[in-house]
């Protein structure tokens, strides 16, 4: 166990470096004991450090690591109570052998569930399971005066105010310690999919409207560098959870674990990406791709995980990092996903992970939480991209007269006045957090940059 | 905090009246950016230069007072600029030209001169390096110039005292290195300013808008040092090594 030490963190893209004091934290008594002795530059929770930009950091102040305590307990109903700091990963092969698996996985396995909690994050079964937080039963919650709260979906009014302004609250309710959540069934440690490809955005889009309710997940990667006729076009991949049937007589699926992936990114004085290694990289994806192939049996890892297969992939945008750029827009705002694809395009910026999805209802209990119903999209660009900066507050504004969002846990360059348009209850989590915590001792980069 | 788009959501301009810094401040505006602190004498052109910004819709202008001179007074005037929350960019943009010349007559003349540039410019660094450790970010920018690299004949006493605060810069960029400030030194040749207008410019001479551009770039890179033009780098390289016996007599 290392005591507190200084270090300077940043999120995975990789940008924006400040230095706080880390302290490894174990339960609740200890959380409780460093948040009253918090001095003025306050305190927060780091999970495993993978929202995009500055929501884990807290500069000058005091960064509790929660990444020291992984234990927890499957019960017999498949539901799971953590502690913070476990890694989404690290439940997946203890879940499968009861036939259950996570309620909802983003991208990456390497997420805590504090981090999953804080940031409500969703996956590719919004539309159909919503985000993180619905399946939350209850959050072990230490507010700013020390106290240890339990705080539970069916609790009392106070209890429920507190319970989901945390989901989504970005950290800023109180330090969550431990967590109790449902997951869902899935018979085998494999998925049944179907991968389609469309040579535009019309036709990716309308297959999506079309066809995603009769898959439980659903995601479509889009080709960033795609100009023309050719703009929007993807590889669309919808699946389910396969049944014992499907499997049988496949060749075995390996079970995911939480182990390390086997290739490592090294550090990289320069960035190898660039125009045409990536439009390179696109095209290959996309012809790769079947036109149409149906009731493909693939792991759970390669399905939810393929990233995950190269550790430190974040390094290969070079030593200026990148930004995500995620956006979710109602149904009436669709034409945003074609305007960003063609202004980033534009620029030239070079992107290899360009994700759009389809939300369900969002969680209007929650005021920070992200997803509203409609669409999302992710695109990933390096930060040294000329014109960048201009383009993406343009988008901005598109965005919000479209009466959508930006993700907190992706943004690492929004205005407060973008913040404030796109989240119109942030109000109400303003009031429960001076309630809670008036002298705003919960702070981090993201909330001083945002005036959250 | 700095976004990720190295765009300052608030900045102290120190010594906040001169071109450069004006300059540097308009290639900084971004829509993050707002909070702006003029740090100067009290006097019109101050507010002129407040009302200047104000209108051209710069939110949340302030001026503090600052005297280069007078090292006492330069705490007060940093706690007040970073009172109403963290500062992300502070750019030391003070300084006198002086006339070599006169220097040489009057050597209190260099001497306060030496006190302004040098001597302000130790304590403002280093009680700004002090602030940003606190806050745990920030970036130092100090406007250096190529005349502090090898002293000409020309003008060795204005050279000496860039010399010392591009030292002073160096050795503490080291020190902050990990602490997550960032300092970046800013080496113009001869900028076209108020400052210089009584002067017959130098060659590769530049604008103030040129040098804004070079600390904007410097900071997207993580620079520690940049040469505005860019070109001088490999100029005063050579100049570094050229003997001294024919360094004397080149015309600069």
């Amino acid at each position: 166990m290392s005591a507190r030490h200084a270090q300077t963190l940043t999120g995975w893209g990789l940008t924006m470096p400040s230095s706080a004091d880390v302290l490894p934290v174990f339960d609740a008594a200890e959380v409780s004991a460093a948040v009253v002795e918090a001095g003025v530059r306050g305190v927060l929770a780091r999970g495993a450090g993978r929202s995009y930009g500055d929501a884990a950091q807290n500069g000058g102040g005091l960064v509790l690591d929660l990444m020291g305590r992984t234990s927890f307990d499957i019960a017999d109903d498949g539901s799971v109570t953590a502690y913070a700091g476990v890694v989404l990963g690290d439940l997946i092969s203890g879940l499968v052998a009861k036939g259950r698996f996570l309620p909802v996985t983003p991208g990456t396995r390497y997420i805590t569930v504090g981090g999953a909690i804080a940031a409500d994050v969703h996956g590719k079964n919004h539309h159909r399971d919503g985000a993180f937080g619905d399946h939350v039963r209850w959050i072990e919650l230490v507010t700013a005066d020390g106290t240890v709260h339990h705080v539970a979906r069916d609790g009392s009014f106070d209890e429920q105010r507190i319970f989901y302004s945390t989901l989504g609250g970005m950290g800023l309710t109180g330090v969550i310690v431990r967590a109790c959540f449902d997951t869902i069934p899935a018979p085998t440690s494999a998925v049944r999919v179907d991968t389609e490809r469309f040579n535009d955005l019309d036709s990716l889009m309308a297959a999506m409207v079309g066809g995603d309710d009769h898959y439980r997940y659903s995601v479509a990667w889009v080709d960033g560098t795609a100009k023309g006729a050719k703009l929007g076009r993807g590889v669309l991949t919808r699946g389910d959870h396969a049944e014992v049937a499907d499997v049988y007589g496949q060749p075995p699926k390996a079970i995911p674990t939480g182990d390390a992936p086997k290739l490592a990114s090294p550090p990289v004085p320069m960035s190898p990406l660039n125009r045409l290694s990536i439009g390179i990289f696109n095209e290959a994806y996309f012809r790769r791709a079947p036109k149409h192939r149906v009731g493909e049996i693939q792991g759970l890892a390669p399905f939810f995980y393929p990233l995950d297969v190269l550790a430190g992939w974040n390094r290969v945008y070079g030593p200026g990092g990148f930004l995500q750029y995620q956006f979710a827009v109602p149904d009436s705002g669709a034409d945003v996903v074609r305007t960003s694809l063609e202004r980033l395009g534009s620029i030239g910026a070079p992107s290899f992970l360009s994700v759009l999805k389809r939300f369900g209802p969002g969680r209007t209990r929650s005021p920070l939480s992200f997803p509203i119903q409609g669409w999302t999209l992710a695109i990933d660009v390096p930060t040294r991209v000329e014109g960048l900066a201009e383009v993406l507050d343009g988008l901005d504004e598109l965005v919000l007269a479209a009466g959508g969002r930006l993700y907190l846990a992706k943004d690492s360059r929004m205005s407060p006045h973008t913040l404030e348009r796109g989240y119109p209850q942030l109000d109400e989590f303003r009031a429960v957090r001076s309630d809670l915590d008036p002298r705003g001792i919960f702070t981090s980069d993201l909330a001083r940059r945002l005036q959250l | 905090m700095t976004d990720a788009l190295s765009r300052p959501t608030s900045v102290l301009l120190v010594g906040g009246t001169s071109d450069i810094a004006i300059a540097t401040l308009h290639a900084l505006r971004s829509p993050v950016l707002r909070r702006v602190v003029i740090a100067a004498r009290p006097s019109d052109g101050r507010d002129a230069v407040v009302a200047d910004l104000e209108r051209a819709g710069y939110a949340g202008v302030e001026a503090v007072d600052f005297d280069a001179a007078d090292t006492a007074t330069h705490e007060a005037m940093l706690d007040a600029s970073f009172a109403a929350g963290d500062i992300d960019l502070v750019l030391v943009a003070f300084g006198v030209l002086g006339d070599q010349l006169d220097f040489e007559t009057h050597p209190d003349h260099a001497v306060e001169a030496a006190q302004v540039n040098y001597v302000g410019g130790v304590s403002v660094c280093l009680r700004t390096a002090q602030r940003m450790k606190t806050q745990g970010h920030g970036a130092l920018v100090v406007l250096s110039s190529v005349a502090g690299e090898r002293a000409r004949r020309s003008n060795f006493v204005y050279g000496s005292t860039k010399a010392g605060l591009d030292s002073l810069a160096s050795g503490l960029a080291d020190s902050l290195h990990g602490s997550g400030v960032q300092v970046l030194i800013v080496r113009p040749g001869f900028v076209h300013t108020s400052m210089t207008s009584h002067l017959a410019p130098a060659p590769l001479s530049v604008t103030a808008e040129d040098v804004a551009e070079g600390v904007v770039s410097g900071l997207k890179r993580g620079a520690t040092v940049v040469y505005v033009p860019a070109t001088l780098r490999v100029v005063m390289s050579g100049l570094r090594h050229v003997p001294r016996a024919v360094f004397r007599k080149l015309p600069i």
